[in-house]
């Protein structure tokens, strides 16, 4: 069986309000992807387009990319799972070669969350879960976090303070991270100090500091096959293990509260597929939407037995010379989460891992990474296993 | 004399803000007018659902009855918002919660007169239709 590689990776600087239209946005992720591959429009069979197009004026921006980035008069096509779009699209890739459709496809994830004003973004957050039966009560995704956060600290003694040692550990790195939005240190005086934005109050028991910001940008990946990797590309880094799965949009529908099934699941199949367990992964990327989220990615991936993440973040075993790295690169919380970048974001930093590239956050010779990401609240689950 | 149509968007009642007009469960609405929260079972297979709904996934049948959502749930989570989206500004603060009844489970609003540090994962609270100020229904979960 011939194997699928990620050839080149690529990302803009996330921020707050880009200065350009989301095509401008987009080539930023493709030019640095592509240029990191060394390949040319030519060589590209194909584009998978992923975003969340409630922030787009743009109707089917798919077809605007092609046409901007080169691309014509290949395919393209868009592909949605919110916050998890992108990691979609490089499942959606992975199809495309491995079928044998394509040889090198690119999969583009982007958004520009000031593409519209404060007020028309509100209004779509309130439409982020199940409108006819969540919404009218007023909910946002902080909230739904919460519950989660509330059912775990309820089950296992979880505290605020566990979760404050999260976003502390992103903002280590995020200072490191010229691409990311938060640059700041934090410390749990910020946390404790009344007075302090960290620890106003969002959806308890989330605070400010637990949540991360929306921001602007796009991030590229080139996908190959085994055959164009190799005429390609001096490290390729090769596709392990691929797992998806989706749950009951309204909590009503969901049993577990204290983590997520949906990557639990995902996990499950990408272990299975890439023939390894937990103890395996070297380095991490996960979904820290809210630090809670990351808690219960520790437990969901296996990480730790359910319940005991919190020892993981208060040993600092998920530091960069801890046993399990994770979000090394300051996670969403520090980088930012321009929705459907996120997930190429994530796989860029674990393929350049993989590579003994990531400079300053350079994990020790890592062999096989992991990216969890995740759609709306559970609602979509991706994980993705990658190996030199 | 051309027939004028009539549209049954009875739905966009729920809630303090309605995002959905027209449905085929909008009897939910006349339940709630009537004081009580319902949910639907299928009359083929037996499944019960709690967000009511027309159509059943198990035997694919869309022939359902209506139940009553009575007694007592039990709290499962909440969170407390402090920040709301455009259109529940004038509600804030206030408590989402989730209820377990065994065979379903109800997501909704805690009462407003239910003070947050007498809440407690784990205890037993009803559900009760709530006329909001702006003249829209919704239920909300209030202590024993």
């Amino acid at each position: 069986m011939s194997r699928v590689a990620i050839i080149g990776v690529g990302q803009s600087k996330f921020v707050r309000q880009y200065p350009g239209s989301i095509r401008e946005l987009a080539f930023e992720g493709f030019k640095t992807a592509m240029q990191d591959a060394g390949i040319g429009v030519g060589d590209v069979g194909a584009s998978v387009i992923c975003s969340a197009p409630e922030y787009d004026k743009q109707r089917s921006p798919a077809g605007i990319f092609a046409e901007y980035l080169g691309l014509n008069p290949q395919p393209t096509f868009y592909v949605e799972t919110l916050c998890s779009s992108s990691s979609t699209g490089l499942r959606l890739a992975y199809s495309l070669v491995k079928s044998g459709l394509h040889d090198v496809v690119a999969v583009l994830g982007f958004q520009k969350m000031s593409e519209i004003s404060s007020a028309e973004s509100q209004e779509r957050m309130g439409r982020g879960a199940d409108i006819q039966w969540e919404s009218p009560f007023g909910t946002m995704m902080p909230a739904y976090y919460a519950m989660y956060a509330r059912a775990h600290m309820q089950a296992y003694g979880t505290t605020p303070e566990d979760l404050a040692l999260i976003r502390v550990k992103a903002a280590t790195y995020g200072q490191l991270n010229e691409l990311a939005v938060y640059r700041k240190p934090v410390t749990m005086e910020n946390f404790t100090s009344a007075d302090d934005r960290m620890a106003g109050p969002v959806a308890a028991p989330l605070r400010v500091g637990d949540c991360c910001a929306n921001a602007d940008g796009s991030s590229c990946l080139i996908v190959a096959s085994e055959e164009k990797a190799k005429l390609f590309s001096k490290k390729p880094v090769w596709i392990l293990g691929l797992g998806a799965a989706t749950a009951s949009v309204n909590l009503a529908g969901r049993d577990l509260l204290t983590g997520l099934s949906v990557a639990k699941q995902a996990a499950g199949q990408a272990y299975e597929m890439a023939g390894i367990t937990a103890r395996n992964v070297d380095v991490a990327e996960v979904h820290d939407c809210f630090t809670i989220a990351e808690l219960m990615a520790y437990e969901n991936l296996g990480f730790a037995e359910p319940g005991e993440g919190r020892d993981l973040i208060r040993g600092k075993e998920t530091y960069k010379d801890g046993r399990i790295p994770v979000n090394v690169d300051g996670g969403l919380l520090s980088k930012g989460h321009p929705i459907g970048a996120t997930g190429g974001s994530q796989i860029r930093t674990i393929v350049l891992q993989l590579r003994g590239e990531a400079g300053d956050i350079q994990v020790k010779d890592p062999e096989i990474g992991l990216v969890h990401n995740i759609g709306g609240v559970g609602l979509y689950g991706n994980v993705t296993i990658l190996g030199r | 004399m051309g027939s004028k149509r009539e549209v049954d968007d009875r739905f966009k009642k729920f809630g303090t803000v309605s995002f959905t007009a027209i449905s085929k469960i909008n009897d939910f609405i006349d339940y709630l007018e009537d004081g009580k929260v319902a949910g639907t079972k299928c009359k083929e297979c037996g499944l019960v659902f709690f967000p009511p709904r027309a159509d059943c996934y198990q035997c694919l049948g869309s022939d359902m009855e209506w139940f009553e959502v009575a007694g007592a749930g039990k709290l499962l989570t909440y969170s407390k918002l402090q920040f709301a989206p455009v259109g529940f500004d004038q509600d804030v603060p206030y408590c989402i919660a989730l209820l377990d009844y065994g065979h379903y489970k109800v997501f909704g609003r805690i009462a407003a007169e239910v003070p947050e540090e007498e809440l407690q994962v784990g205890m037993e609270m009803t559900v009760a239709v709530n006329r909001l100020p702006n003249g829209q229904l919704n239920y909300v979960f209030q202590k024993i």
